[in-house]
């Protein structure tokens, strides 16, 4: 790490900060826009959950008013979804990686990449707004009627906030698709591309096809709210079931919006770690893109409870239960991957690998859903509320955290502090646990959820859960920190400070603007460590830079 | 690069090179059409779900259109979608125009007929509205109606302001050419686009 610093370190500028607030069309500037904006949307959303755990801590509804309650969890839900882990992963890391994986000078369109991200900040400002007028109460699923009763302004700056967001993120997926399919430097193949990559297109193509439909809906619900129609107003004679089948067929798909990029993230950072050749490269590339399409045709599976006929419960039941292959492929290719390496246990691994433990709990939790006689016991309970944390958090998160400790050098030009990410690593992995972990029992044994009073006898584990939050508020500090002193006075990173095989790592850190001077070759696999190759290619991306070694040659 | 026409092709080989590896950073046509049609597909599934929200309707309401409801004239909406596919030759042959010979002078003559053809569309429609016997909010099926109809009539009048924005920036000679004409390429693709649209629309709408 900070024991590779060659003297060429001192040539490579670091970005100067107010390149981060200019209308900037680099991909990388627009990358760490997205990172900073939906970092801190993550403590504002964080705050909101800290006030629901707070709230839920005692059985009755004795710190917040029922109402405002509703209130907290609906803003609470939206902000962690739509302003933090979609902008962050698609928008922050892929913004970030892909053209760089790909030996791309920049995304397909600077522009409309620009202009996707600039969206963001004046619309989840508006939706902050929306906390004088009332909030959005009916949930972050926004299920009409109830949604058309409570907190109308609210629920109309909802409901154009998430048509802003959702244009966003249609605007990042079609770049993203478009760079990928057609960016690669002519030598890398679609089965050279690291996995990343391959995630990002698989999430690409579920934000183009899904997210419109959600806008529809939307439109629908806009309408039955502000003009006075009926689509799913049932005393209009409309259906609101067929609200909850367009809002889950984006939302459905939303939550592998959610975790595939995490996935790749995932499978760069652990070959690097554990110094060994990913397990099953061609099977975890095709388990995102049968994963995607899968989760365009399981969005049902939410509605169980919702008077779906049987023959089709039974269908999405069977579908779902599906989707545990290719994620299961992809599980046992990283165990297998990290089995027997040479693991270095830094913050990035130790959250790379907490990913793939807490993941496989969400996951298997997920399967016990899927199956429609469980879900109908634990449906709008606790359980539900576990498993998406599990998920949510104990995967997108995770990665989002591994992702972040990774690639910190190559964004900033600085190494992160090591200490202090064990510590961030290990509050954050025991907060969780001590507050998700209790939820399952309590869905079990009934306890719903979003309700601010609750029977007396689930108080005790309430409140172990509520001291889990504030473990895992407090872990965010450390982080905090840690990244904002790293960034202003932390070591130089060089160039390729984890020995990385793929090309973002023979750019000096930070890339500069262009990104390559020259179109890269490749060299090597992006993952084949352990070969001699591996060496010479390690060996090359820490020399001096080509032309200063040039310089001396002469 | 002078000379013969063989060294011709040999410097368009070489420009085509350069742009496949010095410059394939920037937006290059081909990149720009393929990202565009990526967009329409994404337009696609927001009228598909829509679509399919109608037929969900329609198979939870009882009687559709409800009992009461005024029946919809054909004349109107037929002639508009005569003019409405007809438009979609005119404008095909100013893409032809300008792929062909260059000549943009045809292709702002076609895309301004395509324009007249359109307005006259939209002008049918706000006719259609004003003279319909149901508003938006008398049932679930004149909302769904206003709301199909509507949408689409947005995306007319979005493929008329790019046919303008592409007339008003051929005024400048040489802006588009027989090589370079992404603007009046994509332009027409998003109107055969909304074409298509229409011609599912009307049949479900009106026809079934």
């Amino acid at each position: 790490m900070t024991e590779a610093q060659a003297p060429h370190l001192e040539e490579v500028e670091v970005t100067p900060w107010r390149e981060y607030f200019s209308f900037s069309t680099d991909h990388k500037v627009i990358g760490i826009q997205y990172l900073v904006t939906s970092f801190v949307f993550y403590l504002i959303g964080g705050l909101l959950a800290e006030l629901v755990r707070t709230e839920l801590a005692t059985p009755a509804s004795d710190f917040v008013q029922r109402e405002t309650y509703n209130e907290l969890f609906t803003m609470h839900a939206t902000i962690m979804i739509f302003l933090w882990i979609i902008p962050t992963l698609t928008g922050g890391f892929g913004n970030f990686l892909v053209p760089l994986m790909i030996g791309a000078r920049d995304m397909a369109f600077p522009k409309l990449n620009a202009i996707a991200f600039w969206i963001i900040p004046p619309t989840s400002i508006l939706l902050l707004c929306s906390f004088f007028v009332g909030p959005a109460a009916a949930g972050w699923t926004s299920y009409p009627p109830l949604s058309l009763m409570t907190n109308k302004a609210g629920e109309a700056i909802w409901i154009l906030g998430v048509i802003l967001l959702g244009t966003s993120s249609i605007m990042a997926g079609l770049n993203f698709l478009v760079t990928i399919l057609k960016m690669r430097i002519p030598s890398m193949t679609l089965n050279d591309m690291p996995l990343f990559c391959w995630a990002m297109l698989a999430t690409s193509a579920l934000q183009l096809v899904a997210t419109p439909v959600l806008s529809g809906a939307m439109v629908l619900l806009g309408f039955d709210l502000l003009v006075g129609t009926n689509f799913f107003n049932p005393a209009g004679g409309g259906d609101p079931i067929v609200y909850q089948h367009m809002f889950w067929f984006y939302s459905h798909p939303a939550v592998y919006i959610m975790i595939l990029p995490a996935f790749g993230l995932i499978s760069e950072i652990l070959p690097v770690h554990a110094r060994k050749p990913i397990f099953g490269y061609q099977a975890i590339a095709y388990s995102s893109i049968a994963i995607s399409f899968l989760g365009l045709i399981v969005w049902a599976h939410h509605m169980f409870t919702s008077g779906t006929p049987d023959w089709l419960r039974m269908f999405f039941m069977i579908a779902t239960m599906v989707i545990a292959v290719p994620t299961g492929i992809k599980v046992f290719s990283w165990v297998a991957t990290v089995w027997g390496g040479k693991l270095n246990l830094c913050s990035a691994m130790l959250f790379g690998m907490a990913f793939v433990s807490m993941f496989v709990v969400g996951g298997l939790s997920g399967v016990m859903v899927a199956s429609v006689p469980f879900d109908i016991h634990v449906h709008d309970t606790y359980f539900v509320v576990a498993h998406l944390h599990y998920v949510l958090f104990g995967g997108s998160v995770f990665g989002i955290y591994a992702g972040l400790y990774h690639w910190f050098p190559k964004m900033t030009g600085r190494m992160l502090n090591e200490f202090w990410g064990k510590v961030h690593f290990a509050m954050t992995f025991v907060g969780f646990n001590i507050c998700f972990l209790p939820m399952h029992v309590l869905g079990l044994q009934g306890m719903n959820r979003r309700i601010a009073e609750y029977d007396p006898k689930f108080a005790a584990l309430n409140v172990v859960c509520t001291i889990g939050s504030y473990i895992l508020a407090t872990s965010t500090i450390p982080f905090v920190v840690n990244a904002v002193w790293s960034w202003l006075a932390g070591p130089r990173a060089n160039s390729n400070p984890w020995k990385g095989l793929t090309l973002e790592w023979t750019v000096p850190s930070p890339p500069p603007v262009e990104n390559f001077e020259e179109d890269p070759v490749l060299a090597i696999g992006p993952y084949d460590y352990g070969t001699p190759k591996a060496l010479d290619f390690v060996a090359a991306t820490l020399a001096p830079a080509p032309a200063l070694a040039a310089d001396s040659l002469e | 690069m002078q000379g013969s026409t063989a060294d011709q092709n040999q410097a368009d080989i070489a420009y085509a090179a350069t742009v496949e590896t010095a410059e394939h950073h920037s937006e290059h046509p081909d990149l720009r059409l393929f990202g565009f049609i990526v967009f329409l597909v994404s337009e696609s599934m927001l009228f598909l779900g829509l679509f399919v929200a109608y037929f969900a309707f329609r198979v939870v309401t009882p009687e559709w259109p409800p009992e009461g409801t005024e029946e919809l004239e054909l004349m109107l909406p037929g002639i508009n979608t005569i003019i409405l596919i007809s438009s979609s030759f005119v404008i095909h042959k100013a893409d032809t125009a300008i792929k062909q010979s260059g000549d943009v002078k045809a292709a702002r003559l076609w895309f301004a007929i395509t324009i007249a053809m359109g307005a006259t569309f939209l002008a049918g429609q706000v006719y259609e509205y004003n003279h319909l016997g149901f508003g938006l909010t008398t049932n679930l099926f004149a909302s769904t109606f206003y709301l199909l109809t509507g949408f689409h009539g947005l995306h007319v009048f979005v493929g008329l302001l790019l046919m303008s924005t592409v007339l008003w920036r051929s005024r400048v000679p040489g802006h588009y050419s027989e090589t370079s004409h992404f603007g009046i390429e994509a332009t027409e693709v998003y109107w055969h686009f909304v074409d298509v649209i229409w011609i599912v629309l009307f049949l479900i709408l009106y026809l079934l």
